[in-house]
């Protein structure tokens, strides 16, 4: 059985059947060839499939692509309008990635915790970001990087 | 302009596509008539398979085939073991590819199914009926070797997988004459790597030309070419691997896998493209572990605090089957650092190899020598609380003296260039040692927990002079080599055989030939990872990229500077001795005004229409770089933290790391390489394990049970450097890509112990966990 579903995802509107189970993470980067979410877990812990959806931050592993019907998505592909977004700008600035797999996650995560906090602090930065795992960095120019878009983008998400 | 790039922290070139979604890893590759495998792994840790029935699941809609061990036997050689460490006895067990008989671990391959998704060969695997004899089981490398104890191998009695000993002066007369001996039993736990990309393999078969192209997430592709050469016969030649764009390996992606040996076989038998995707749960089972060290160690000294001489007995478990780089670990590079950055003439190990029915265990960032470290900075602490000396002074007390080039070691090594008291110096200002001491004990008088670790160390690295390699057994060269290709337009691919991934060489060697030639690094392209396409070379691990890579990339660079003297010297008609190269200009001596661009020697090269008689054509070099050393990064750490006595809750509050890898090319990349080498140190010293039951289940299986570090867990890691160039290599560089694991597990351990000393706990086995810690203080020492 397959079911169909509409969604929106980086400004463009897709129409599939897809499987029920079919998961959300899968169904971007195998059927809309998004690869830029990662999988980097089974159990939802890594953090590296993260997408928005609607507006919020998810783990595109935990939702279902039936579920996503009707909804507007936007990858790490879709982030880059006129230019880096100043996330993506300040990652690369402060060295915030070096294998780059955590990365498209984090980005989305750091625009979530900008979203609910435009100035956090070193703390509130590394509390918000605690359900994306790098394995990489030490998380010590990450916090730097989001501090910096922080800055950068002075309150606006 | 271009030099000033030069030991500067530019951004990355590689971050671009890694930053919008556009990289390339394996598992996103999708090739035209693409199947998919997944793989059955055994669910018992050790037992006879009595049959398998592969028939439901090869009958189910979607599933293109199932393969078993009955089916690779023949077709597949065993996977070898490529470190023959000698003088060791290293039985060089079978290991099938798919096991056919006996199932030794929880990870092994069973079966594998080739189906139309991912999603439907995943449904098949639970239709394969296996039945199994389940056999009795150990996962201890200590009780492995004890009477009566399972047996995993036939031809490995008491499951001794080798014996290595490491030897130098005379321990025996060390530990008789000294005035003061301490002793432990330290434990190193199994550790997962947790690249945060799992392992995949992409292979496809081209039958009319013999053909086999792996993408694979390897660490070292032309490594992974030559051994599934030798896997499955095919030739050399015939064969390709390509490592894109690779998530992180820490040395969990050196090995080479049965697992990327099944895939080639499921494309060769199947004759299309075959793609597989470890899934993290399958990544702890069926991916190397590392560690896994039972040591009892002793350390003797004079009443003054004079070390004499080290002992050790280890326990290394090496897990069902002996790994590619496996046997090397816990001997040369962890038995020849025992004297750590002291003067201690006197040194003796017995390392024993042991085989359990565990995953099996290879190199893990930093890979033997922060077990050694660990044992030499964790028996100087106990020795400094016997003597009653604080722990730095008795460092200060033994430090190797500055040395500029060569330090003859009792292990037989001979360190290359070292001031390991500049860096503690540096060290102990940054942190404030003796301010810090006082407050830690003003404030223990008000109930708070305060706890200092402070470690000084030197690592070996830059692997290495291929004769050494040959020496200790080690299966393949270490050299490496770099083209360096002028295109008619000026722009440079550089060409290595190095296969960095996430260690940023696309930067520091376009930064290298920035510097060496005046282009600039925008118009430079580093190439690496299709052995197609890349030079021979050893891979990436070990500290060495830059230390050996790099060396072949600055040597090739000056090769052209010379062609381009003459070029310019025939151009300019000059002679060569009167040419002169500034940051990408040649010129007469005396008349900067007659002079070449490195644009014009490269586009008269290229063109050929008017170069010395007998020039060859072409602005293009290729350099081997074999090292005459090892590289021998030191350092200092410090570390401190605050513990609940309540919850046994331990705060790793603050990190000082000062590091010394020579020359330094991009402090920002190095910087970043100790941060996240100081928390992957941090975590198996505070939360991770590897943890199996009774029956040799895993139970930390997944991440939800294997406790990783995450943001709000650590601390911002503080940097700074001395900088010793190294005596040997060509810009003085050494290696800094393990120097943070290597030192922070014991500064972190260290830290905690010093913590714990009012309440009388000297002896407590990693990870220190709040239970683990709130037991030792209430119910005294625990392990």
């Amino acid at each position: 059985m397959k079911v169909p579903i509409e969604v929106t995802v980086n400004g463009r509107q897709y129409r599939h059947e897809v499987e029920p189970r079919l998961l959300l993470v899968d169904y971007l980067r195998d059927t809309l060839d998004l690869t830029g979410a990662k999988i980097g877990c089974d159990t939802s812990q890594c953090g590296s499939c993260t997408v928005e959806m609607n507006g919020t931050a998810m783990k595109s592993c935990t939702c279902l692509a039936v579920q996503a019907d009707g909804s507007t998505i936007t990858t790490i592909e879709g982030l880059a309008v006129d230019g880096l977004h100043p996330i993506q700008e300040a990652f690369w600035n402060k060295h915030g990635l070096q294998c780059g797999f955590c990365t498209p996650g984090m980005i989305m995560a750091a625009k979530e915790l900008l979203r609910n906090n435009p100035s956090p602090s070193p703390d509130e930065v590394r509390h918000g970001l605690e359900g994306n795992i790098c394995r990489c960095t030490g998380y010590t120019n990450i916090v730097k990087a989001v501090q910096e878009a922080a800055a950068v983008m002075g309150g606006a998400s | 302009m271009t030099t000033r790039i030069f030991s500067s922290g530019i951004r990355r070139r590689e971050d671009p596509r890694l930053i919008t979604g556009q990289a390339s890893y394996t598992a996103d590759i999708k090739l035209p008539g693409m199947t998919h495998a997944a793989i059955l792994r055994s669910p018992h840790a050790h037992a006879r398979i009595k049959s398998i029935d592969a028939s439901a699941a090869a009958g189910r809609d979607g599933v293109v085939a199932v393969f078993t061990g009955a089916d690779t036997e023949g077709a597949l050689n065993g996977i070898p073991c490529a470190w023959q460490v000698p003088n060791s006895d290293v039985k060089a067990v079978d290991h099938p590819p798919i096991a056919k008989d006996v199932v030794r671990y929880v990870g092994d391959a069973v079966a594998v199914v080739v189906a139309e998704s991912r999603y439907v060969a995943e449904d098949a695997l639970e239709h394969v009926d296996v039945e199994y004899e389940p056999l009795s089981s150990v996962t201890d490398p200590k009780k492995a070797t004890a009477d009566g104890a399972p047996q995993l191998h036939e031809d490995a009695p008491g499951n001794q997988a080798f014996h290595w000993t490491v030897s130098g002066g005379d321990a025996g007369a060390a530990f008789s004459e000294a005035d003061v001996v301490v002793k432990d039993r330290i434990v190193h736990q199994r550790l997962i790597p947790n690249a945060m990309e799992p392992r995949a393999a992409v292979a496809q078969w081209v039958g009319s030309t013999q053909d086999l192209t792996l993408w694979s997430t390897s660490q070292n592709p032309h490594i992974a070419r030559f051994l599934m050469s030798v896997v499955t016969d095919l030739p050399e030649h015939r064969i390709r691997v390509i490592a894109q764009e690779v998530g992180g390996g820490f040395g969990s992606k050196i090995p080479f896998y049965a697992d990327e040996a099944i895939i080639a076989f499921c494309a060769m038998r199947t004759g299309g493209p075959v793609k597989w995707v470890e899934t993290r749960s399958e990544n702890y089972q069926a991916t190397i572990h590392g560690r896994d060290h039972i040591e009892e160690v002793e350390l003797a000294a004079t009443r003054d605090g004079k070390i004499t001489g080290v002992r050790a007995a280890v326990w290394a478990g090496m897990g069902a089957y002996l790994s590619t780089a496996s046997t090397g670990i816990p001997t040369i590079l962890h038995g020849l650092m025992y004297a750590g950055p002291y003067d201690i003439p006197n040194v003796h190990g017995d390392v024993y190899g042991v085989f359990t029915n565990a995953t099996p265990v290879d190199a893990y960032r930093g890979a033997g020598r922060p077990e050694a470290t660990f044992l030499v900075e964790r028996m100087v602490n106990l020795l400094a609380d016997k003597l009653g000396m604080d722990p730095v002074e008795l460092r200060r007390k033994n430090l190797i003296p500055a040395f500029e080039n060569g330090h003859d070691v009792s292990t037989g090594l001979t360190y290359d260039s070292g001031d390991y008291e500049k860096a503690l110096d540096m060290l102990m200002d940054s942190i404030a040692y003796q301010d810090l001491r006082r407050d830690q004990a003003a404030a223990r008088s008000e109930g708070k927990h305060v706890g200092i670790g402070v470690t000084t160390y030197v690592e070996i690295c830059g692997l290495g002079p291929s004769q050494v390699a040959g020496a200790v057994g080690f299966g393949g060269g270490l050299w490496e080599s770099a083209i360096i290709r002028f295109h008619p337009t000026g722009k440079v691919n550089v060409m290595t055989g190095a296969s960095p991934h996430g260690q940023g060489e696309e930067t520091t060697f376009a930064q290298v030939v920035s510097h060496e030639l005046g282009v600039d690094v925008d118009d430079i392209e580093v190439l690496h990872g299709d052995t197609d396409t890349s030079p021979m070379g050893w891979g990436t691990y070990g500290s060495r990229t830059t230390a050996v890579a790099g060396a072949a990339v600055a040597l090739g660079a000056r090769k052209l500077k010379e062609k381009g003297k003459a070029i310019a010297a025939h151009l300019l008609e000059a002679a060569v001795e009167d040419i002169e190269y500034d940051d990408g200009n040649f010129f007469v001596k005396g008349s900067p005004d007659q002079s070449k661009t490195i644009d014009d020697i490269a586009l008269m090269a290229n063109v050929a229409w008017n170069l010395p008689e007998g020039m060859e054509p072409g602005f293009e070099s290729t350099t081997f770089y074999d090292p005459p050393n090892f590289a021998y990064p030191f350092g200092a750490h410090a570390a401190v933290v605050e513990l609940d006595p309540d919850t046994g809750q331990i705060s790793l509050t603050r990190y000082v790391a000062v590091d010394d890898c020579g020359t330094q090319i991009n402090p920002m990349i190095i910087e970043g390489q100790v941060h996240g080498g100081v928390v992957q140190g941090a975590g198996p010293a505070l939360w991770e394990g590897a943890v199996y039951d009774d029956g040799g289940q895993l139970i930390t299986g997944s991440m939800m049970d294997y406790a990783l570090p995450r943001a709000d867990m650590v601390p911002e890691i503080e940097t700074m450097s001395t900088d010793t160039p190294s005596p040997d290599h060509p810009l003085g560089v050494k290696g800094i890509g393990e120097t943070g694991t290597i030192a922070s597990t014991v500064t972190v351990y260290n830290a905690v112990m010093d913590a714990l000393k009012p309440f009388g706990v000297d002896k407590l086995d990693m990870p220190l966990t709040p239970e683990r810690v709130w037991r030792a203080i209430h119910h005294g020492n625990g392990s």
